[in-house]
């Protein structure tokens, strides 16, 4: 816990985290019961999103994981007005550079590729740089054999790179295939929220598909919904449990025991 | 050449209730046209017609969107947003084309995937998401050409291809103007401001290296401009032809591969 704490502090350029504040209860929890309770608020049981450092720490052995790509950075592919200051902003404000990290690691022992989107820069959304990096590590995946972890949040493609956010959407597409067709395994992990794009894309093309209780998972925004057809949603739309009853999810996995279940997964997969 | 539209005029003239759709091109283009309808798994969806016939003697596959013309007719097609089942639809014909060596040509006009409850229950996200990963290894020559507005996830779910088409006036992006403009500046008649930033007109995407051609439509009629883009497509389809499905699909991979590499 305290070499994850010394990154956080160093990232988001704190001396010390402060408590996190439940949203739900209100609760005021200090920063080490909060991550040793995996970032749920032990008053009340909700899920706090996850930063891409926290769920590291929680999944990989310690010490095996190796980053890529993590100084790409965004070139504003059509200079679309205030992004620049907008991506300087997300910096600061996450200690990221963009809103996936990607990387090889141990899990239980056993070698994978690992992309962790972090809801903190920009609402994970995917732009070009987002749609590279998984690309890359998918590419990078298939040419050393080994199976693909995804960790997912989105608040889906990023407009402020247009039609460049909407093709990452084949490209990582394009990606998943041919690491598939070369046999090897893809664990896609939902978390709240994993939306739009990312929906229609490689959040929904895993061998296996798990989501966090009560995660929000679908296509169109709630709001949208409700706007075009008028109709009110029922209780519980587009939540894990939702997606596990239409038959779009293979299970829903408590955070305590994902690392668990993800490595029981990785062992039964391998020859 | 290319007239002074401003990106919003054009996001009017792709969206425009008299501009021809899909059913339009299948008429004037292909002939012997066979309809074939549904996805084998819940039903039909009337936003996307699906069939094979002839473009001068060579069989095709042809997959179009259609936004209907009377009110009872676009109500019956939801104005062209498909359901999972229209993508489902397209998928299984996509494959039996691929089985006969047949190419396939996606006509794209249409705000989006439908936007609904029924619908994300049967899982809106999950068809576009098999759409693009199959079109990516589909073993056939593919071809799209947006035709009319080129809406998000929806309209790239026929739009993983080997070539790109553009009418001059389609647009394709991946907001509407006024779902960015809403966003960005809580103001949806901000939408002419957030069209031009969004780079989303043919010549644009042209620049971009995102569509490969543009057919000009300034002072054509839609014959002239339907019998123009019949030409692009026979000679597009000649060049796809004559690759081997190796050449093929590593030509489609790379050319999603190198859009912001
Ligand atoms: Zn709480």
């Amino acid at each position: 816990m305290s070499t994850l704490k010394t990154i956080l502090n160093t990232i988001t350029g704190n001396v010390e985290q402060p408590p996190r504040i439940c949203k739900k209860c209100n609760a005021e929890i200090p920063y080490e019961d909060y991550l040793a309770n995996h970032c749920i608020c032990p008053e009340c049981g909700a899920y706090f999103r996850m930063r891409a450092v926290e769920r590291l720490d929680a999944t990989v052995d310690k010490g095996t994981f190796q980053e890529i790509d993590r100084k790409l950075k965004s070139k504003n592919p059509i200079d679309f007005p205030d992004y620049k200051e907008k991506l300087e902003k997300a910096e600061k404000a996450s200690g990221l550079t963009e809103g996936v990290v990607c990387g090889t690691a141990k899990i239980d022992g056993i070698d994978c590729g690992l992309f962790i989107m972090d809801s903190a820069f920009m609402m994970g959304s995917m732009g070009t740089v987002v749609g590279e990096k998984i690309t890359r590590l998918f590419e990078k995946a298939t040419a050393l054999g080994l199976p693909v972890i995804g960790f997912i949040t989105s608040g889906g493609a990023r407009m402020q790179e247009g039609i460049f956010s909407l093709m990452q959407m084949a490209k990582v597409s394009g990606a998943v295939k041919r690491h598939s067709e070369a046999g090897l395994l893809y664990i896609a992990v939902l978390t709240d929220p994993t939306t739009g794009g990312i929906t229609a894309s490689f959040a929904m093309q895993g061998d296996i598909i798990i989501a966090e209780p009560k995660a929000l998972i679908g296509f169109a925004g709630q709001r949208v919904i409700e706007q075009t057809t008028g109709e009110k949603l029922p209780a519980g739309f587009q939540r894990a449990e939702f997606q596990l009853e239409h038959g779009f999810v293979d299970l829903i996995e408590e955070r305590p025991r994902m690392t668990y279940t993800l490595a029981k997964l990785l062992k039964l997969h391998q020859a | 050449m290319a007239d002074t539209k401003t990106a919003y005029e054009r996001v009017q003239a792709a969206r425009n209730g008299k501009r021809p759709m899909g059913s339009y091109y299948i008429e004037h283009m292909v002939d012997d046209f066979v309809e074939l309808h549904g996805d084998r798994r819940f039903g039909d969806d009337a936003a996307i017609v699906a069939g094979i016939g002839y473009i001068n003697h060579i069989p095709v596959t042809v997959i179009a969107m259609e936004r209907g013309d009377t009110i009872e007719d676009r109500m019956k097609r939801n104005f062209g947003c498909p359901e999972p089942e229209g993508y489902r639809k397209a998928l299984r014909l996509m494959k039996e084309a691929e089985k006969f060596h047949r190419p396939v040509i996606c006509f794209i006009g249409s705000s989006g995937a439908y936007c609904g409850i029924e619908a994300e229950k049967r899982g809106q996200g999950l068809a576009i998401a098999e759409n693009l990963y199959e079109m990516m290894g589909l073993k056939t020559p593919v071809i799209s050409v947006v035709v009319g507005e080129g809406g998000s996830g929806g309209a790239l779910a026929l739009g993983v291809c080997d070539t790109a088409i553009m009418l001059e006036n389609a647009v394709y992006s991946v907001i509407s103007p006024e779902g960015c403009a809403s966003i960005l500046w809580k103001d949806a008649s901000k939408a002419p401001e957030a069209a031009e930033h969004l780079r989303l007109t043919s010549y644009d995407l042209l620049s971009f290296d995102v569509v490969e051609k543009v057919i000009p439509e300034t002072g054509k009629t839609d014959r002239e401009i339907c019998s123009a883009l019949k030409t692009v497509l026979l000679d597009e389809i000649k060049k796809l032809s004559s690759l081997t499905t190796e050449e093929l699909l590593d030509h489609r991979y790379q050319k999603f591969r190198k859009i912001g590499a």
